[in-house]
């Protein structure tokens, strides 16, 4: 894949240019992933075919309170390199990524949320925006971010986000996909807590061809806390795939995570997770619920909940649902005169409310319910 | 004026025949009583009449001023004037009161204008908590709340005919009172609709007759009608029980679909 070389990489001259090539050169060598692999299992990776892109650029804009401090094409160095999880769509991201930084100074709490967001115009194009949040000590921030492209745009979006939350700080981060219905998203995130930290992710995916969110929320100092919740819904034939990590490495550590999906037509979607809870996270508690509409009898949901748990003295619990909308309170609706789609319609949003009132964001989250609600329009004609 | 007809009506659920030819006429204003012991078909009974899913119509008929019920769906059902207040309302989470009456009342065609103020006026009216009108449907609600939540959405939709399934299960003495009051009243006073509210009450006990003034009692027992009667014949059965009514075990008619009839195609 020339288009992807370290030639490539060198005839754009972007900052940083040396790790750039060195990224790029352990992408020519990586093997392209397969959905043999674990990681990959019912993912739609063997349908990509990344010559069939050229590295491009979103266009990203920025809206940042006072008292937020963002750069915009920085030089990362090291701090850029030491992903863990390192796979061709990282090294990818490493060689062609356009950066944004955004930090907040100690003690400082951000009442207004800073929002990004990344479009896509150019068809054939692959973008890799990478999003470096820093909390300091005792900060508080709010980051949106969105993808958008229109539908019938073949593109490819592999963003990253490295979200580091340092003692007592508190994060909220919220990210939208909007993306078209010919547009290929593959993202992954980290956050680190440290100690007495809060850190919220949340996903509402509602765009996108196949759109794969690997998010993993890890807990590195006592008393860090991480909330991890998802809204997604997939139609016609979008496939939304998600692979979460709960990763406790300290003791008194504490996580929870809600993903909320539907899919109906011929869409299906796929959650796989993972509660981790290391030897050193005595007296740590993890609960992780999924649950899953399926509203045709065409779509398909699957459910992979896990546990690996290598200490005692934790407390665990994990749920997980796939099924069509409740048959009682379908009826119970229908008895008061209310017409089977309209019941329908009470019903869905019903089940999204749970997240979208805990999405950081309120006249967003009013937003993406309309959006939820046209969603379920277009079935019913 | 209003007639609910059901008609020598035979039904089964997973196979089983529950109701064996139940004949009841109920018009507006009326307050028919049918009592029985367990597994005597009553909540199969207005299941069926109200169209829940599940449920296999044998034979008979059931009408609405002459409308065929048994070919609509619950919701034209429900549209054309029947109403189920349910023994177990389900929980619906996110899904509020007050958006769901609004919803049943512009499916009518009926206008929400003061729809807020008649909710809070029928919330007082029986002891319902005003801030629960706001509130997803039946989560985390007692079941004394339940049962007043039921009451209101039929007090708001104004029926033209009204099944009771047990009202009065799991209600203490204060929410029967208040439930029952407000039924009694639907039933004496024309509503907006220009009618009194006909009911058909289904319960196991008397003390909900206590507040609510029954006209007609009918006593149902395996799938069947066995006697009709006066108020006097729920004093009757609360002194004597339902021994004089068990009547002698008949070889029932085989369901359609058991595993004699396929073998025997």
């Amino acid at each position: 894949m020339p288009a992807f070389s370290p030639d490539a990489v060198r005839a754009s001259a972007p900052p940083d240019l040396d790790r750039r090539i060195a990224a790029a050169e352990r992408a020519a060598a990586a093997t392209f992933p397969s959905a043999e692999e674990e990681v990959w299992r019912y993912s739609r990776i063997g349908e990509l075919d990344l010559s069939a892109f050229i590295p491009g650029r979103a266009i990203t804009t920025v809206d940042a309170p006072e008292g937020v401090h963002v750069v915009q094409g920085a030089e990362l160095g090291d701090r850029a390199d030491d992903a863990d999880a390192v796979d061709l769509f990282h090294e990818l991201n490493r060689a062609f990524m356009d950066a944004v930084v955004v930090s907040v100074p100690r003690g400082r709490a951000i009442e207004q949320p800073v929002v990004i967001t990344h479009r896509l115009d150019a068809a054939g194009v692959a973008v890799f925006p990478r999003l470096i949040i820093d909390a300091a000590e005792d900060s508080e921030i709010t980051v949106v971010e969105q993808f958008v492209s229109p539908d019938g745009l073949v593109a490819l979006c592999v963003p990253r986000l490295e979200v580091d939350v340092a003692a007592a700080g508190r994060l909220k981060y919220l990210g939208v996909n909007m993306l078209g219905s010919s547009t290929w998203h593959l993202a992954h995130q980290q956050a680190f807590g440290a100690r007495d930290s809060n850190t919220l992710l949340a996903t509402v995916a509602l765009g996108g061809d196949y759109a794969r969110v690997r998010t993993e929320a890890r807990v590195t100092g006592q008393g860090a806390s991480t909330r991890q919740i998802a809204l997604y819904y997939a139609d016609a034939h979008q496939m939304h795939d998600f692979r979460t990590l709960q990763d406790h490495a300290a003791p008194k550590t504490h996580s929870d995570l809600l993903f909320k999906g539907a899919v109906q037509d011929h869409a299906k979607s796929v959650y796989t997770g993972l509660i981790k809870i290391r030897h050193d996270a005595k007296g740590s508690q993890a609960f992780q619920t999924n649950r899953n509409l399926t509203l045709s009898s065409g779509a398909w949901a699957e459910s992979v909940p896990n546990l690996d748990i290598e200490t005692n003295d934790v407390k665990c619990s994990h749920a997980s649902t796939v099924g069509p909308i409740d048959e009682e309170q379908r009826f119970y609706l229908e008895s008061r005169g209310i017409p089977p789609e309209i019941a329908e319609r009470l019903v869905v949003l019903g089940f999204f409310d749970e997240v979208l009132e805990q999405l950081p964001v309120g006249p967003l989250a009013a937003q993406l319910r309309e959006l939820v609600s046209a969603k379920l329009q277009r079935k019913s004609s | 004026m209003s007639t609910l007809q059901i008609t020598d009506l035979r039904a089964s659920v997973a196979g089983k025949q529950i109701l064996h030819g139940v004949n009841l006429t109920i018009s507006s204003g009326e307050v028919h009583v049918v009592m029985g012991p367990n597994g005597a078909g009553k909540s199969t009974l207005s299941a069926v009449v109200m169209g829940k899913p599940g449920y296999e119509v044998l034979g008979g008929s059931v009408t609405l001023d002459g409308v065929d019920m048994l070919a609509l769906p619950a919701w034209q059902r429900a549209q054309a004037g029947l109403h189920l207040v349910m023994q177990y309302p389900s929980e619906v989470p996110g899904v509020s009161l007050d958006h769901v009456m609004e919803q049943a009342l512009i499916a009518r065609g009926r206008s929400t204008d003061g729809l807020d103020e008649l909710l809070e006026t029928e919330a007082a009216r029986i002891g319902f908590a005003p801030e629960l009108l706001h509130r997803a449907l039946n989560v985390d609600l007692s079941g004394g709340e339940k049962k007043r939540n039921e009451t209101l959405q039929l007090a708001v939709l104004q029926p033209r005919i009204a099944i009771l399934d047990e009202l009065d299960s799991g209600l203490d003495i204060d929410a029967l009172r208040d439930c029952a009051r407000r039924v009694e009243a639907l039933t004496n006073d024309d509503g907006p609709q220009g009618q009194r509210l006909g009911a058909l009450v289904i319960t196991h006990y008397n003390r909900l007759l206590e507040a609510l003034r029954a006209d007609v009692i009918h006593i149902l027992v395996k799938g069947r009608i066995v006697a009709t009667g006066g108020p006097e014949l729920a004093d009757q059965l609360e002194r004597d029980g339902y021994a004089a009514y068990a009547i002698a075990d008949e070889p029932e008619a085989e369901a359609p679909g058991s595993l004699d009839d396929l073998f025997a195609i």
